[in-house]
């Protein structure tokens, strides 16, 4: 096994995923291009059906099995290609090297096993006493902010919080000290106070463990909260990507300009009439021939319509599918 | 403006375990107070926000409005029309001008009524006999859907279509009020602002009033006239929402405010203003309910209980050290004098 693979912890090149239907063949995602560099936290945004959860799963290789992966993609994870991994090695991978952070802290845990032993059951390959598994356990709540934890490791979920909750599985993420953790719009189902707490403890987290981390989110405060790099997704493909300040204050691309511009806290004056994306989201079996978001682009000019945009950059990490960047 | 709907002392209180188990296991009381003697008016043409966090109340104040959740105690009036204590039957005469938004938008839908059917069911409930299918055909131009969407079930529909589906419903007996119960949860931001704008304009084209149930701060800033920030079932602020937005005079609107992050990467925040969690309404802390939490709590909080009390024109709050002003947002007590 190639055991570094440079600075990228995670390297998706060209990655196409479709899905075979009833009603035809869903092309999911299209020459996805993307990098998680170490020690970094890059953010996905995008709407929904854009195709996060489809770029999550293929990292993860969890795709259902009417999924397509096109032959020229791959997912390097330090170097090694998870989609011609056997399940072995997958099984080394997943939970150990990457772990994951879901989005509803309330079904992401076992029910009626207490939370000690569900945190314990993730050092089933460590050579360790029960007693010394126990104690990492508690370790660990201790350092996402769980009070008293060695008295509560013997606690069932329904005994702890929402915000408590996530802070468990946090911490469950981070046992094995992963390379990289993905985590999956994990305080939608928060409040918003808990959801700042949470933001808070990942970013002191990172301080502390070094870890690169995938950050999905549609909330696009979270991500310029949190995030180092920027990839924005728009039905299935990724429309452009960059540093979080370029993207934030110099978009190219016009789906991210209108999507910042939707955001009802980036507008300053008090409104009644908000800005509206006008149109829909493509049918992902029915492409356009041209650029993806033509139909709804306003800029949309002749190139536009014959034939899909590549990919453009802007500077060395800042790039955009779109044809005005090229023409710029 | 003269108020169109009137609440004076709600209180809704839920029975957590039956009578004979609470004797058993010696809990005095066995209810809980979901909503804790609320006060507010609705003006007409005005919006009106519920803000909060899960458990906060505010869902259960729009159903007892609408006669879902009993109030025990206060006065709900409807244009001088006392509400609470009315039977069921009373209650549907009540419900032909007050109509309510539910949370979930394709949740809220039947699974087995089309389109048509899920907005043609208020007209043969109230035994009004239209043309149904003339009527829904109006509703959902109304709300700016196609025609051909009649005959489609709520799980042939995105968030957005069905939070239409939502409106057009409530709009269907011509309500003078619309309790909107979170209307854009679950909906991506472009969609977001398609559903408000719809409201915004059916508001002013109807001279409807609203009552927004939310916990999004940077969507009620644009939309409400005004806001009730709830914590455990009480009003800790309310005011005009730009007030409220720009000098916010409890700790824990300061707090909520300062928990919604910026989308702007130059505006990141070192600091967390709300430690610990919503305590349980079980349990309620004594003395000022919020001063578990709050950063400035003094001793005087820990004892008594403030009073939701004017602390401005317009504006009131329950707190025993409001801020004056948020340029200086320390509180005025006895340790900062």
């Amino acid at each position: 096994m190639n055991a570094n693979g440079g600075d990228r912890v995670l390297e998706v090149r060209d990655l196409s995923v479709s899905f075979r239907t009833g009603r035809g063949v869903v092309r999911a995602l299209r020459h996805v291009d993307m990098a998680v560099p170490r020690n970094k936290i890059v953010g996905i945004v995008g709407e929904s059906g854009c195709g996060k959860s489809t770029l999550i799963n293929s990292v993860l290789r969890l795709l259902a099995a009417n999924a397509v992966v096109g032959d020229s993609s791959t997912v390097l994870f330090r170097g090694d290609d998870v989609l011609r991994m056997n399940d072995r090695q997958l099984r080394a991978m997943r939970g150990q090297k990457i772990s994951m952070v879901f989005q509803d802290p309330m079904t992401a845990l076992n029910p009626v096993i207490s939370i000690g032993t569900q945190m314990a059951d993730i050092l089933y390959r460590l050579d360790m006493t029960a007693a010394g598994k126990r104690e990492r356990a508690a370790d660990m709540l201790a350092q996402v902010g769980i009070p008293d934890p060695m008295r509560r490791l013997d606690d069932y979920p329904h005994q702890f919080s929402g915000g408590m909750r996530q802070r468990i599985c946090i911490a469950m993420a981070l046992m094995m000290n992963p390379a990289l953790l993905i985590a999956d719009e994990p305080t939608t189902a928060l409040d918003v106070t808990l959801e700042a707490q949470i933001i808070h403890l990942m970013k002191d987290l990172r301080a502390r463990f070094e870890c690169s981390m995938l950050f999905v989110s549609h909330n696009l405060g979270l991500i310029a909260e949190l995030c180092d790099e920027v990839v924005v997704m728009y039905a299935g493909e990724v429309v452009e990507q960059g540093e979080v300040h370029d993207l934030f204050h110099r978009a190219k691309h016009p789906y991210t300009q209108m999507l910042l511009e939707c955001d009802p806290a980036r507008i300053e004056k008090a409104s009644r009439a908000l800005p509206t994306i006008q149109g829909s989201v493509p049918d992902l079996i029915d492409l356009p021939r041209g650029c993806i978001f033509g139909p709804r682009c306003p800029k949309r000019y002749e190139p536009c319509d014959a034939s899909p945009p590549g990919t453009y950059g802007v500077n060395a990490i800042h790039s955009a599918r779109c044809f005005q960047v090229r023409d710029a | 403006m003269p108020e169109l709907l009137k609440a004076d002392g709600v209180r809704v209180r839920f029975r957590t375990s039956g009578l004979v188990n609470a004797l058993l296991k010696g809990i005095a009381d066995p209810y809980i107070d979901a909503v804790m003697r609320v006060s507010f008016g609705l003006r007409q043409g005005e919006t009106f926000g519920l803000v909060g966090e899960s458990g906060s109340g505010k869902t259960t104040l729009g159903r007892a409005i609408i006669g879902l959740a009993r109030a025990q105690e206060g006065s709900i009036a409807f244009e001088g029309q006392e509400l609470v204590g009315l039977k069921d039957a009373q209650y549907r005469g009540v419900r032909r001008n007050i109509a309510m938004m539910f949370q979930d938008p394709i949740a809220s839908l039947s699974p087995r009524k089309t389109v048509r059917n899920a907005i043609a069911e208020p007209f043969r409930i109230h035994g009004i006999a239209k043309d149904l299918g003339e009527e829904a055909r109006r509703l959902l131009r109304l709300v700016g859907l196609h025609e051909g969407f009649l005959g489609a079930y709520p799980h042939q529909l995105s968030g957005g279509q069905a939070r239409r589906v939502g409106v057009a419903r409530a709009l269907a007996l011509e309500p003078r009020v619309i309790i909107a119960d979170e209307p854009t949860a679950g909906l991506d931001v472009s969609v977001q602002g398609e559903i408000l704008n719809l409201m915004n304009r059916l508001q002013r084209e109807l001279g409807l009033s609203y009552l927004i149930i939310t916990h999004n701060l940077p969507v009620v800033r644009h939309v409400s006239d005004r806001l009730a920030i709830m914590y455990l079932g009480r009003f800790v602020e309310t005011g005009a929402t730009k007030d409220i937005f720009a000098k916010p005079a409890h700790p824990y609107t300061l707090g909520l405010l300062a928990a919604v992050p910026e989308p702007d990467p130059d505006k990141r925040r070192d600091k967390l203003e709300l430690e610990g969690e919503i305590p349980s309404l079980m349990n309620r802390p004594r003395g000022c309910e919020f001063h578990t939490r709050c950063p400035f709590a003094q001793a005087k909080c820990r004892e008594t209980a403030p009073e939701h009390r004017k602390v401005a024109e317009g504006r009131w709050a329950s707190c025993h050290y409001p801020f004056p002003d948020p340029a200086d947002a320390r509180p005025v007590g006895p340790a900062a004098a």
